[in-house]
């Protein structure tokens, strides 16, 4: 250690407060003039202090969450009263619906209602649009021993998306209910008039042949039809929409642009689709 | 401690004036990197910093040398988003004034601290908030500051309390032989 006189290290103390507040303007214009440099220095701390903050967020993030848990006691009250409420009025929904469900059983019964069968299903990844034939098709990865049959119906998470054609030994193809040639038999919910879905190429099918008297109205859902014993009655489809140039469209509920992994149905329906019937177009020979 | 004949064990008597002599701005940092920890409390180290810096000015201000508040400042300002500088002047201030006054200070009760520890937060506050104004150019909102100046003297009794009882677990050290 320097050793300085008295006097002179008192002076030193002395001089060094107003010495460091002008110091502070210095850094405070340093500051200023290179912002960069401020910058920096934040980031050295930063990064050197980064494994205590680290150690610490543990004990601090258990604080929060009792902090947050005594929140939500204190709120439980509130919470309770609207659970009361909310179950109340769900208990009217439910004793509609047990209403409804008696009503169902009872006409059930009047009718000698069959039941349909709980069909089996096989889901399989999409692993790449268009290709073959059609322009609207999906091809399916399905395992080695799959199950997929000519025929089956193939669902997204929401409706309708199309139906298998073609079967290979570990794939599948899955034509889309837009492709062109694409003709399903559909009904309308409300009032139960049947008509065809037609595909175009486009997002949307058109809606065609629906009887006289019947005019499918916007926002009418479509359901499948089990007129020709290709589809089962009742999948859904989607809700009709009518075009600005005077067309009844169908928007479906499958997103058939974010298609990945399709349910392939299989209701055992031979339907139009005749097994080996209509393997592949053969080219037509010459004559 | 220097014209006395060094005891056997020198070393350890050494390292343990050295660590008294480090512990005020060492806890002080120690404790404005903890308040820096994100636990939702927007404006904790500069509502630390202020009454540590405070304490110790008032209580063992050979312990806290300018040199080490300006270090003390500068820490604070790099771990807040303060412009580099400001919060340095107010701690060195605050500092300044605070041993100036000291004497009177040291005699009073906790309350009376407290109260004038109060008049000196609105006054950081106030001096910090012109500063960053100047610094940025802009007129700034007052809640903040507000806020700020509440946490701070809210936080002292608390720091207070833990400050006290180290620095009378030093003085029962020093009064050992």
């Amino acid at each position: 250690m320097i050793r300085l006189s008295v006097p002179l290290r008192q002076a030193l103390s002395r001089l060094s407060l107003p010495l460091l507040i002008a110091l502070a303007f210095g850094t405070m214009l340093l500051g200023k003039a290179d912002a960069l440099l401020a910058e920096r220095a934040r980031m050295v701390l930063a990064d050197a202090l980064t494994p205590i903050w680290a150690a610490l967020r543990e004990p601090v993030g258990a604080l929060r969450d009792a902090a947050r848990e005594a929140g939500t006691l204190l709120d439980m009250r509130a919470e309770n009263a609207r659970l009361r409420e909310e179950n109340a009025r769900l208990h009217r929904w439910q004793a509609a619906a047990l209403a409804l469900e008696a009503e169902n059983a009872m006409l059930r019964r009047q009718l000698a209602y069959l039941p349909d069968a709980a069909p089996g299903f096989t889901t399989a990844r999409v692993v790449a649009d268009g290709g073959g034939t059609y322009a609207r098709a999906v091809l399916l990865a399905a395992g080695p021993n799959h199950a997929v049959r000519k025929g089956q119906v193939a669902l997204d998470e929401r409706g309708l998306a199309g139906r298998v054609t073609e079967v290979g030994a570990r794939s599948a193809r899955v034509v889309l209910a837009t492709d062109i040639n694409s003709r399903i038999p559909v009904a309308l919910e409300g009032s139960r008039a049947r008509a065809m879905m037609v595909g175009t190429n486009g997002a949307r099918p058109r809606l065609q042949y629906w009887p006289a008297g019947n005019r499918p109205q916007e926002g009418d859902r479509v359901v499948t039809s089990a007129e020709a014993n290709a589809f089962p009655a009742g999948l859904p489809v989607g809700v009709v929409r009518w075009t600005a140039s005077g067309a009844a469209e169908i928007e479906l509920f499958a997103r058939l642009d974010r298609l990945d992994v399709l349910r392939l149905f299989d209701y055992g329906l031979g339907g139009i689709l005749p097994p080996e019937a209509v393997a592949r177009p053969e080219p037509r020979a010459k004559r | 401690m220097k014209g006395r004949p060094a005891p056997a064990y020198g070393l350890l008597r050494q390292i343990d004036a050295l660590a008294r002599a480090v512990l005020p701005g060492g806890l002080t940092a120690l404790l404005l990197m903890l308040a820096a920890v994100p636990v939702g409390v927007p404006g904790l180290v500069p509502a630390v910093a202020l009454p540590c810096v405070f304490f110790w000015s008032v209580f063992r201000p050979a312990a806290l040398p300018p040199p080490v508040v300006f270090a003390l400042g500068l820490l604070q300002d790099l771990l807040t988003a303060a412009p580099l500088g400001a919060g340095v002047l107010v701690l060195l201030v605050v500092h300044g004034l605070a041993v100036r006054w000291r004497r009177l200070l040291v005699k009073q009760s906790f309350l009376l601290v407290w109260v004038t520890f109060c008049g000196f937060t609105a006054g950081a506050a106030a001096l910090g908030g012109a500063l960053q104004a100047l610094l940025a150019w802009q007129v700034l909102p007052v809640p903040p500051g507000a806020w700020q100046a509440l946490l701070t003297a809210g936080l002292y009794p608390l720091l207070a309390w833990l400050l006290t009882r180290v620095h009378e677990t030093m003085m029962r050290a020093e009064a050992a032989p």
